[in-house]
């Protein structure tokens, strides 16, 4: 397979990636949830996370993110080791992530939530008395996000108010807002039409250049069309990685997870 | 002042500027028809309404349910209290110290309380104000249970705090202080975080704010501001005692607060006004219909209150029309 091969050697020709973790181990009681799971994003690369439910994808990424901790095992991202940093301190480093669940705030409009991300990387908020909505900077970054991914039209409307497709678009605008080196897509398309979940697919295509990605995802011609590699993941074990091509002929694969849909 | 005149010509901006005005000149309209009591009330209600709207900075913009801020109500108070007892009469020594305490006590209790969460954050700041309330109970040498008699902060040259008209309209400029500090506030930057929070902790975490700091801060400033409260109320009355800080008045300042509207810039104000006008007017008034039954004005007050948490979720404010921004 020469695609395949040519890709391991741009993937080994890189200095060092983007996310690295290595031997993460997490147990929920006697639930081994990630079982010495590796796995590692290089700049501007898509790297597609893929099992049943309940692999436990999530549980891996809220370790990447720092809302879980590992048990063991080490999660370096952009040059430094953050297994021991939280949430918020792993954000300002540009690792940014959107939520399984739609995660915006509803009471606020699509402005504004875009805005709140932009003020999130923007020092702190420590600021009592001046008024947000004059603040043309923030206004103008936010909007910008907005246009980026398509919710320009829509920057007045209430978050609440907006199609789920649209929260999905207005949760990536706001990933954007924190200049994120690493983006974290978990199920992004997650309860969307056809079209909808094609416009994503070339939403996110045109932001690979801006930053890696690690992408979860259940629909799996989304993640064919864009991962430039595949990690699958089964009861915890990442039981293969690769290329799109070599996933898709990976028998073990194939019995565990893919079925007939590859076939 | 550009911006205030589109807000007159709604419903709730006439009701509001209406209200603020016969606040204004309570003290001349008193005096006129020779009603010294009503003064009186409304120097409770305007002091009510500072320690409802920063009740509101925490339970409103962050929704943080304190079950405890009348403690910062009785710091404050017995700050100026044993400062005055001691000897220390001056208001610029008293007032700065009773507002430094609680924002320390605000910051220790907060760094404490603000790590849990629903039930168990209503339950700690509970705990807190009790463990104060107790602490001023034990003090024998300020009078324990009975309180403390004090005289009232001297402002030499500035202000006589024993006029009670003068004392009035201090109040009133500085509940207007307050709600102007609160008005900025919520459209600040700390304040879309503080509301933000409110609306989903876990999103603002994910964007990469350290919710928890900008909640203690909150936290510390609500406490000043109950302080301010509490140093009045001391001055009002030339009177502190463990009372004002009961957890009853927690208790009170919670219903004023979800009265008046949650998170709403007047409700407070709206808030006070109708539960000091349902204390005062509800007895009397049952007690026309049949001789006694004002004792049992909370049976009424209850159920109205029942009735409002269901049917006006805003509080009074959501019926002068929807809110903006």
């Amino acid at each position: 397979m020469p695609v395949a091969g040519s890709i391991r050697c741009w993937v080994a020709a890189m200095a060092e990636p983007l996310l690295q973790a290595e031997a993460l181990v997490k147990r929920f009681g006697g639930l081994v949830a990630t079982d010495n799971v590796a796995i590692d994003v290089q700049p501007g690369e898509i790297h597609a996370l893929i099992g049943p439910n309940g692999a436990g994808k999530t549980t891996l990424v809220s370790q990447l993110t720092g809302n879980l901790r590992p048990d063991s095992g080490t999660i370096r991202f952009a040059g430094r080791d953050v297994t021991r940093l939280p949430t918020h301190a792993r954000v300002r480093l540009g690792l940014a992530r959107s939520f399984q669940i739609t995660s915006v705030l509803r009471e606020f409009t699509a402005l504004d939530n875009a805005a709140l991300a932009v003020q999130a990387h923007d020092g702190h908020s420590f600021r009592f008395l001046a008024d947000i909505r004059r603040d043309q900077r923030l206004r103008d970054l936010a909007r910008r996000n907005l246009e980026t991914v398509g919710l320009g039209p829509r920057a007045g409307v209430l978050a609440s108010a907006l199609s789920h497709g649209e929260q999905r678009q207005l949760e990536i605008a706001m990933a954007l807002a924190v200049a994120p080196k690493l983006l974290l897509l978990d199920e992004p398309m997650a309860g969307m039409g056809i079209e909808e979940s094609q416009r994503l697919v070339e939403l996110l295509r045109g932001l690979k250049q801006r930053c890696g990605m690690l992408l979860i995802e259940h629909d799996m011609d989304a993640v064919f069309a864009l991962a430039d590699r595949i990690t699958v993941l089964v009861y915890g074990r990442a039981i293969a990685s690769g290329a799109p091509d070599e996933i898709r002929g990976n028998a073990e694969v194939r019995q565990a997870y893919l079925g007939e849909e590859a076939s | 002042m550009a911006e205030l005149l589109p807000a007159l010509r709604t419903p709730r901006g006439v009701v509001t500027a209406l209200l603020l005005l016969l606040l204004a000149v309570l003290p001349l309209l008193t005096q006129a028809f020779d009603q010294r009591y009503l003064l009186s009330v409304g120097t409770r209600i305007v002091i009510w309404s500072i320690a409802a709207a920063s009740l509101n900075m925490i339970l409103g913009y962050g929704g943080l349910v304190s079950f405890g801020h009348a403690a910062f109500l009785g710091i404050g108070g017995y700050a100026v209290g044993i400062l005055s007892a001691e000897g220390f009469a001056s208001g610029w020594l008293q007032w700065p110290v009773a507002i430094a305490v609680a924002v320390a006590w605000g910051t220790l209790i907060g760094a404490l309380s603000l790590r849990t969460r629903g039930v168990y954050f209503i339950m700690i700041t509970l705990a807190f104000a009790q463990l104060v309330y107790y602490l001023s109970s034990g003090l024998a040498a300020y009078g324990g249970d009975d309180g403390l008699n004090i005289s009232r902060s001297r402002f030499p040259g500035l202000i006589d705090l024993r006029d009670k008209a003068s004392f009035y309209w201090l109040c009133f400029v500085l509940l207007c202080a307050t709600l102007w500090f609160c008005s900025r506030l919520v459209h600040s930057r700390f304040g879309y975080v503080l509301r933000g929070a409110k609306s989903n902790e876990l999103r603002m975490t994910a964007l990469g704010f350290p919710v928890f700091r900008y909640r203690l801060v909150a936290f510390a400033l609500a406490g000043g501001f109950g302080a301010l409260a509490g140093i009045l109320l001391a001055n009002d009355g030339a009177y502190v005692s463990p009372a004002m800080m009961s957890w009853v008045k927690s208790g009170d300042l919670i219903v004023i607060v979800v009265l008046g509207g949650i998170g709403a810039l007047f409700g407070p104000l709206y808030g006070a006004i109708a539960f000091f006008a349902v204390e005062e007017f509800l007895p009397p008034l049952l007690n026309l219909m049949h001789r006694g039954w004002g004792e049992y004005w909370q049976i009424v007050f209850g159920p109205l209150l029942v009735i409002i948490a269901l049917y006006a979720r805003g509080g009074l404010d959501s019926l002068l029309g929807r809110r903006h921004g």
